[in-house]
């Protein structure tokens, strides 16, 4: 008998022959997955009305510093001190970001999942903080190239200016990184501690917006020892402490800016290397005890 | 090729709680159906066999792989469904078993086609595009099973699969390992602290009970010797169990009750003939349901 047309056969069950990827690449997939999480590609339209706000509102900020420097052709704002004065926004961004990264999966109990499958444990909470680190570094970056584009494209001096505008730049952007990874290692600890996104993201400002204080009272005390290391308290003034130290003129480009650090600047590099190892090893210590559940 | 072998293998908690007892079990690939009550030590035998948690002392072996020094290789060629609820309830499955499959190390657009298929084999359809949030739990439970199966693995670990479903969901779940273990050639390991469900799918039975093995064997070897019918009569039954010795059957009596061993249905009709010949008022007749741990009675650990 030939073959009838037209019929849909149940073709069964068929078992999959081809390749398999390496841990790399499950990696990478699971890196993919988080940062489109953050800013809420492929889920609700809900989910992406904070991210993509915070991402207008840093670059409606860089192209309004870009006009007015091209008017009164004067910096306002350097690349580094941008990133410092968008630092409230991306602790916000981190409060809502970082629980939507691992808070959701605690809570549902997908995490067993995960785990079941060949990627090791610490790796599922090292591509998720890449992930963090990757937008954080986007948000406050991409606004920099913003500006640099407009710069470039308004100097008066030609290639030479647009070189000199780049060099601005890349300090600015290693500035920026290092915004990230400080605060990209803090929340995602503070959010792998509990399923309820609300806590999180309450623990998370917490931590950040309730240092600041310690650093005022610090500041004012009638020691100038304590008052130079006074910014280690709180994770934001840690950050500009080591951009003092580390860039230095580069992120101040002459202007006034820059805190009193004193000659304290190697400690407060060593700090937020510590933060950020304890931070790391804590997140990954999180992850071997909520697998073996 | 043996699927599974333990050897010794045993599992305690902060050296007090000892969860598993030097559980030394060995079974063929197949249908294997893991029963105990419980707290019997299921949930940590699944989890050294995954790897995910290291015995106390002991051997494992899954699929002629260690998982203590090999787990990724273990977990590789496992797909594992969770007893709680496990999916986050804004994404559609389609979404999630997609990821999931990736997360498998399957190629992107690979991970997309077998995640349609996985879930068209559990039977969800056009669903497969809603929010998991607004699923009932047999469709809940369907999502669970797709995505252990998304990555085509050789052995399958189900931890309770028809917790919170209705008998309708039970057997449809029910038949759909079935179907998983016969026809898709994959091997299923089903736990259940019901052995009336899984002894109709399994051909292999491991029993546990406080970590320790009751017993494990085919399921063939083991309801042929044990199946009984009890008969209860309100009168009558010295005449009854004098009928149905005559008719060849190996009747004994226990107090009010005549057990008869269940060879077929044919049984059934022979019990209710001699029944109605003699006019007795019949009080109860049903197969009598072996707890597992009567049904299992101790003994040496026997391999399969």
């Amino acid at each position: 008998m030939s073959e009838a047309t037209g019929v849909i056969h149940d073709i069964g069950y068929q078992r999959y022959t081809g390749p398999r990827l390496g841990r790399r690449q499950v990696f990478g997939a699971l890196y993919g997955h988080g940062l489109r999480t953050v800013f809420g590609l492929g889920r609700s339209a809900k989910a992406k009305i904070f991210p993509w706000l915070v991402v207008a509102v840093v670059t409606v900020v860089a192209a309004g510093l870009t006009a007015v420097r091209s008017q009164i052709g004067q910096v306002v704002l350097t690349y580094a001190q941008f990133a410092d004065a968008m630092s409230w926004l991306v602790i916000f961004f981190v409060a809502v970001a970082a629980p939507e990264l691992v808070s959701r999966d605690l809570r549902s109990g997908v995490l067993p999942l995960y785990f079941s499958r060949p990627l090791p444990r610490g790796d599922y909470a090292l591509a998720k903080l890449a992930a963090l680190i990757t937008a954080l570094w986007l948000l406050l970056g991409g606004p920099q190239l913003v500006m640099f584009l407009g710069a470039a494209f308004t100097t008066s001096r030609g290639m030479r200016g647009v070189w000199d505008e780049l060099l601005d730049l890349l300090p600015g952007l290693l500035y920026a990184g290092l915004w990230a990874v400080v605060f990209a290692s803090i929340g995602l600890l503070v959010a792998s501690l509990t399923g309820k996104r609300a806590f999180a993201a309450g623990g998370i400002v917490a931590v950040f917006l309730m240092t600041t204080p310690v650093v005022g009272v610090l500041s004012i005390m009638p020691s100038r020892t304590v008052n130079e290391l006074a910014f280690l308290a709180s994770p934001s003034s840690l950050v500009s402490g080591v951009g003092t130290w580390a860039l230095g003129d580069l992120l101040t480009q002459g202007q006034e800016g820059g805190i009193p650090i004193g000659g304290f600047g190697p400690v407060y590099a060593v700090v937020a290397l510590l933060l950020v190892a304890a931070c790391v090893s804590l997140l990954l210590l999180r992850y071997r005890k909520v697998a073996a559940r | 090729m043996t699927l599974l072998a333990t050897e010794s293998l045993t599992k305690t908690y902060g050296g007090r709680v000892t969860a598993l007892a030097d559980l030394t079990v060995s079974v063929e690939p197949g249908i294997i159906g893991l029963v105990g009550a419980n707290g019997a030590g299921k949930s940590t035998l699944i989890k050294i066999l995954l790897g995910l948690l290291p015995p106390t002392t002991g051997r494992v072996r899954v699929l002629g792989l260690d998982p203590t020094t090999d787990p990724a290789a273990v977990r590789a060629r496992v797909g594992y469904m969770p007893e709680h609820d496990a999916l986050p309830p804004d994404l559609s499955a389609a979404e999630l078993v997609t990821h999931l499959g990736r997360m498998s190390g399957l190629p992107r657009t690979v991970a997309r086609e077998r995640a349609s298929e996985a879930l068209r084999h559990v039977g969800l359809h056009e669903e497969r595009h809603r929010a998991v949030g607004g699923y009932s739990t047999g469709m809940k439970q369907r999502v669970k099973l797709a995505q252990a199966l998304v990555h085509d693995p050789d052995l399958l670990l189900l931890d309770e699969p028809t917790n919170g479903l209705d008998p309708a969901g039970r057997d449809a779940m029910l038949a759909l390992i079935h179907r998983i273990g016969t026809e898709f050639g994959i091997s299923v390991v089903v736990c259940s602290h019901l052995l009336g469900e899984v002894e109709r799918i399994c051909d292999t039975l491991v029993a546990i009970d406080g970590g320790r093995l009751l017993r494990a064997d085919r399921v063939a070897a083991m309801t042929t010797a044990t199946d009984v019918l009890a008969v209860e009569v309100s009168e009558g039954t010295d005449e009854l169990a004098a009928r149905l010795a005559a008719l060849d059957l190996p009747v004994s009596r226990d107090g009010r009750l005549l057990l008869v061993p269940l060879a077929d249905d044919h049984t059934y009709d022979l019990i209710l003939g001699a029944v109605a010949e003699l006019d007795l008022p019949l009080h109860r007749l049903d197969q009598r349901r072996h707890r597992v741990a009567e049904l299992f009675a101790p003994r040496e650990p026997s391999h399969v």
